[in-house]
């Protein structure tokens, strides 16, 4: 069996075959682009009747941690001033987990999260009751760049993906990458958002610096 | 002991009968993994960049939008536009066009059309802010900021 190859080869010249494949190799890695699909999901709010007023929704200050844009693309953080946007994700991460004045739920809540994320409530009075209550809100004018909202609103998320995954003891990639297709990786989805809902509004940009 | 037959000592030649095989394997993979597009795209497309991407589990329910500066200047004018398909549509023209995306879906998922928007970074809010209330009054309110990944 192992000597059959002495026969001599009488195989087809398959030398050319390379060159042909490399042509249609070339030919497809010109012609495509490999589509990207990737991106920062948002669900928007849904359509206002105009004959219905808008909700008037007490909501105690301390609970909305506003971020502003303004057309210079300079922030006004909780109203202070920031040139730029580093380090927001971290304001964002005390704000949520603040736990100022949790009601019996959100103590409920409280005991079952992992000591790491017990240690960032800082219990301050005048920041969020609890995660059930808090909402960043972001405001742009219509003059602000597409890409700095876009960074504020990627830094909101990476706050909440940093809680959830934490909370599961996952690293961030990974718990973004759960997909809730199987039963298990659903689960281990639920139980990191539950009581801590992704609360990021964005608010109608007022006229200013646009058009 | 038995006896070893000494090898045939044969041609000094890498066998190079495996290489087809392989570019073929390369040639295959390009193809499964790139889409023709099927569109010209008539606005700047520079793509801004963030860190948590997600990725959508189901390509069908995607329908895209793009918004940016019109490539041809002298035709269409310097501010940001529109492109559904392939032509530029006024905001008015995005309910009709999502209706009709919609339509393209299965009965049971057409609650689950989300519209990715494709916006260049030098795009201000008004126009994004624009489509976005077009999208509320369309009902197509899951919205996906396309963006590439960033290096840290």
């Amino acid at each position: 069996m192992a000597r059959s190859n002495s026969r001599g080869s009488q195989e087809v010249n398959a030398g050319s075959m390379a060159d042909i494949a490399f042509l249609l190799l070339i030919f497809f890695l010109v012609t495509t682009t490999i589509a990207s699909d990737k991106g920062i999901l948002n669900i928007l709010p849904p359509k206002q009747d105009p004959n219905v007023p808008p909700p008037d929704i007490k909501k105690n200050e301390r609970n909305i941690f506003n971020v502003l844009i303004n057309a210079n693309n300079d922030l006004l953080v909780e109203g202070d001033y920031r040139r730029s946007a580093e380090g927001l994700d971290q304001d964002f991460k005390d704000f949520i987990l603040n736990f100022g004045a949790p009601d019996e739920e959100a103590t409920a809540l409280y005991n079952s999260l992992p000591a790491s994320l017990q240690a960032q409530a800082q219990r301050k009075a005048d920041s969020s009751d609890d995660p059930g209550e808090a909402v960043i809100s972001i405001k742009t004018n219509r003059g602000t760049n597409y890409d700095v909202f876009l960074e504020v609103f990627d830094l909101a998320k990476k706050a909440y993906f940093d809680i959830y995954a934490e909370r599961v003891g996952l690293t961030t990639d990974e718990y973004r990458r759960l997909t809730g297709d199987s039963e298990a990786t659903k689960a281990l989805q639920d139980k990191g958002k539950e009581g801590i809902p992704m609360a990021i509004s964005i608010a109608e940009p007022d006229k200013i610096g646009g058009n | 002991m038995g006896k070893f037959k000494k090898k045939v000592k044969t041609g000094e030649s890498i066998p190079t009968s495996a290489l087809p095989d392989i570019i073929f394997m390369l040639l295959f993979f390009f193809m499964v993994t790139t889409v023709l597009r099927e569109q010209d795209i008539l606005v700047d497309q520079k793509i801004p960049q963030a860190t948590q991407l997600q990725k959508l589990q189901k390509k069908t329910l995607i329908s895209y939008i793009y918004i940016g500066k019109p490539k041809n200047t002298g035709l269409y004018g310097s501010e940001p536009r529109v492109q559904a398909n392939d032509v530029l549509i006024s905001s008015p023209e995005i309910v009709q066009w999502v209706n009709q995306e919609r339509d393209k879906l299965p009965e049971a998922d057409r609650g689950l059309i989300t519209i990715s928007m494709k916006v260049d970074k030098e795009v201000k809010m008004g126009p994004i802010s624009d489509v976005q209330t077009e999208l509320r009054n369309a009902d197509a309110r899951r919205v996906l900021y396309a963006s590439t990944g960033k290096v840290n």
